[in-house]
């Protein structure tokens, strides 16, 4: 045999590839079957959505935030809808907020239903993804009776929400919910206690406490290393602060404790969506203001005034005051942020996105060194990226 | 409950935080978010105070970026947005600079600010002294120019598509079947200023 010293070579994995989650390319330095650095190339689904905002109206700037996390759209809207909001200093009525929230926490688990599945697929089970997406198909069609699409929503707008839900809507929302948490404990008998799983997720990709603060981490990934931080308890939005929930909070910051962190986000989304569809009453669903809000279709057809107010909106939009503003949900994510900075005029001059899964999948280089070449996909699986949103 | 620290509370340490206000130009609130303005020298200063002091302790970068304001004499803005979670506060802090002018690093502070300096180089063109791997992040390998700054036309120079008889990706100018069309919305009723002296004369019919 050749005298061998080390076995170390350079591999290029992605931009297609199953495990990559989208259009990720990594550059891989091996040691053998050890991992000694990775090198992120992203932009591969770079669209320049900041770009095109700054040249659209605020209204026409909406959709775009669905096209970032595709898999939880309407969290992405929420960010930009408060930006604009505190701008403005619009009030958002009560029924709206409780809309807001429902679809909010369908956002969520339509999130943990793809990451969680997910995350099992990368380390090699396949029957959680079937029972997941059907999941997410069920959710799917909640989103599709309330706006009329399935995954472009742009249904928060500005003070309020487009249209308002029907009766049946909301309690086929609620019977969802009991259903879906036996699911949930089916997919968690696949997963919880199964062997492979845990072999594959159980102190891998540990990050400590220090290393969130250092590498911008946010949500799940903060959470599993025990900051009880939630944005949702932290810096309440919309009725949030009326609500009853729990905030679960991991012990070692591993694949694992994600991994649960994430089902049991999943249990607690299913008691808010309950508790704000016991709390919804009939009221407006958009603020009053004309000069913001579009007027009824009924109204057009009578009042000239409503017909101008509609006409005005939508060509020219509504002007924003000076100013800037960041705005930060808890997105399934982590914390889905905008930084909006107005001059005026109808349009933003500048709208920054910040996407938790960047400051993620930044961190991979740090949370990968020294783990093997098939850890890494775990890893990868649990940071929950979507390359929607960490190219822009 | 969980306290929040808000704006104001934040303007008063910072006014008795003599370190801190030596540093600072000036301060702003809007839409009660605080932001602190600065020298690009004593940026880096200035997070490392508001990172490690006790009263602060704005430990995470929860974002970076560029703002374009071409008619400025200082063209370039650099936002940065900080949190502190043992606090439940957000501040913003704001430094300038040009083309030829850099801004120091903090990615030695907080090392998530790598990327966003990158990205911040990429689409902008703002330069970042200390930073070690400053390579473009998010656009093509081989772009050209900074797309974000706002001389920069929104269709791009280039575009991309599969030559068939060449069995490759090429690249050509962008070539519109129907020029770019940018209405201007804006209300000449709401949008006119008249001269505060001179309110009898009629600016539209005077030209």
């Amino acid at each position: 045999m050749t005298n061998k010293t080390s076995e170390k070579f350079r591999v290029n994995f992605g931009p297609q590839h199953p495990a990559a989650h989208g259009v990720l390319r990594l550059i891989l330095d091996l040691d053998g079957e050890v991992v000694e650095r990775v090198e992120p190339h992203i932009g591969l689904l770079h669209r320049g959505t900041e770009k095109l905002i700054e040249n659209k109206t605020y209204l026409q700037a909406l959709p775009y935030f669905d096209r970032l996390d595709y898999v939880a759209p309407m969290n992405q809207e929420h960010a930009f809808t408060l930006a604009v909001e505190s701008l403005l200093g619009v009030k958002v009525p009560e029924r709206a907020q409780c809309i807001r929230v429902l679809y909010s926490e369908i956002g969520r688990i339509l999130n943990h239903m793809i990451n969680v599945p997910a995350q099992a697929l990368d380390v090699g089970a396949l029957t959680p993804t079937l029972w997941g997406w059907e999941e997410r198909e069920k959710l799917m069609v909640f989103y599709e009776r309330a706006c009329g699409s399935r995954l472009h929503a742009a249904y928060f707008r500005t003070g309020g929400v487009h249209q308002d839900l029907e009766e049946k809507l909301i309690s086929d929302i609620y019977n969802f919910c009991d259903p879906f948490l036996k699911v949930l404990d089916d997919l968690e008998s696949l997963l919880t206690e199964n062997r492979i799983f845990k072999q594959r997720n159980v102190d891998i990709g540990i990050v400590t406490k220090q290393d969130v603060l250092d590498w911008g981490l946010t949500g799940v990934m903060a959470r599993g290393s025990g900051y009880h931080w939630d944005l949702r308890k932290t810096q309440p939005y919309e009725i949030y602060d009326q609500l009853d929930f729990q905030i679960p909070v991991g012990k070692n910051g591993d694949n694992y404790d994600r991994y649960l962190i994430r089902v049991e986000e999943c249990r607690q989304s299913i008691s808010i969506i309950k508790q704000v569809i016991e709390k919804i009453k009939p009221g407006p669903i958009i603020c009053e203001d004309k000069k913001i809000a579009p007027p009824k279709r009924a109204e057009m057809k009578s009042s000239m005034e409503a017909l101008i107010h509609h006409f005005k909106l939508y060509t020219e939009g509504y002007d924003v005051g000076p100013g800037d503003v960041y705005k930060a949900i808890e997105a399934p994510k982590g914390e889905f942020g905008v930084y909006l900075i107005s001059d005026g005029t109808n349009k933003p001059y500048r709208c920054k996105i910040r996407a938790p899964g960047f400051a993620h999948l930044q961190a991979i280089d740090y949370l990968g060194k020294g783990h093997l070449l098939p850890d890494l996909s775990a890893i990868l699986g649990s940071l929950d990226l979507v390359f929607g949103e960490v190219d822009r | 409950m969980y306290k929040q620290k808000n704006y104001s509370q934040l303007l008063n340490e910072i006014e008795s935080n003599s370190k801190i206000k030596s540093l600072i130009i000036k301060t702003e609130v809007s839409a009660n978010d605080l932001s602190l303005h600065v020298d690009n020298e004593n940026i880096y200063d200035l997070l490392k105070l508001l990172r490690d002091s006790e009263d602060f302790l704005f430990s995470q970068l929860t974002d970076l970026c560029g703002v374009d304001w071409p008619e400025n004499e200082i063209r370039f803005q650099v936002v940065y947005n900080l949190l502190s979670m043992s606090n439940n506060s957000r501040i913003r802090v704001k430094t300038y600079t040009d083309k030829n002018d850099s801004v120091i690093s903090v990615s030695k502070l907080f090392p998530c600010a790598e990327w966003y300096e990158r990205e911040a180089y990429d689409l902008f063109g703002i330069n970042f002294k200390g930073n070690k791997d400053l390579r473009r992040l998010l656009t093509d390998y081989g772009f050209e120019g900074h797309p974000l700054r706002k001389d920069f036309p929104l269709t791009g120079y280039v575009e991309v598509r599969y030559d068939e008889s060449k069995k490759r990706v090429v690249y050509e100018p962008v070539e519109l079947k129907q020029e770019y069309r940018s209405f201007d919305f804006e209300s000449p009723w709401e949008g006119v200023k008249y001269p505060e002296n001179d309110l009898e004369s009629d600016p539209i019919n005077d030209k």
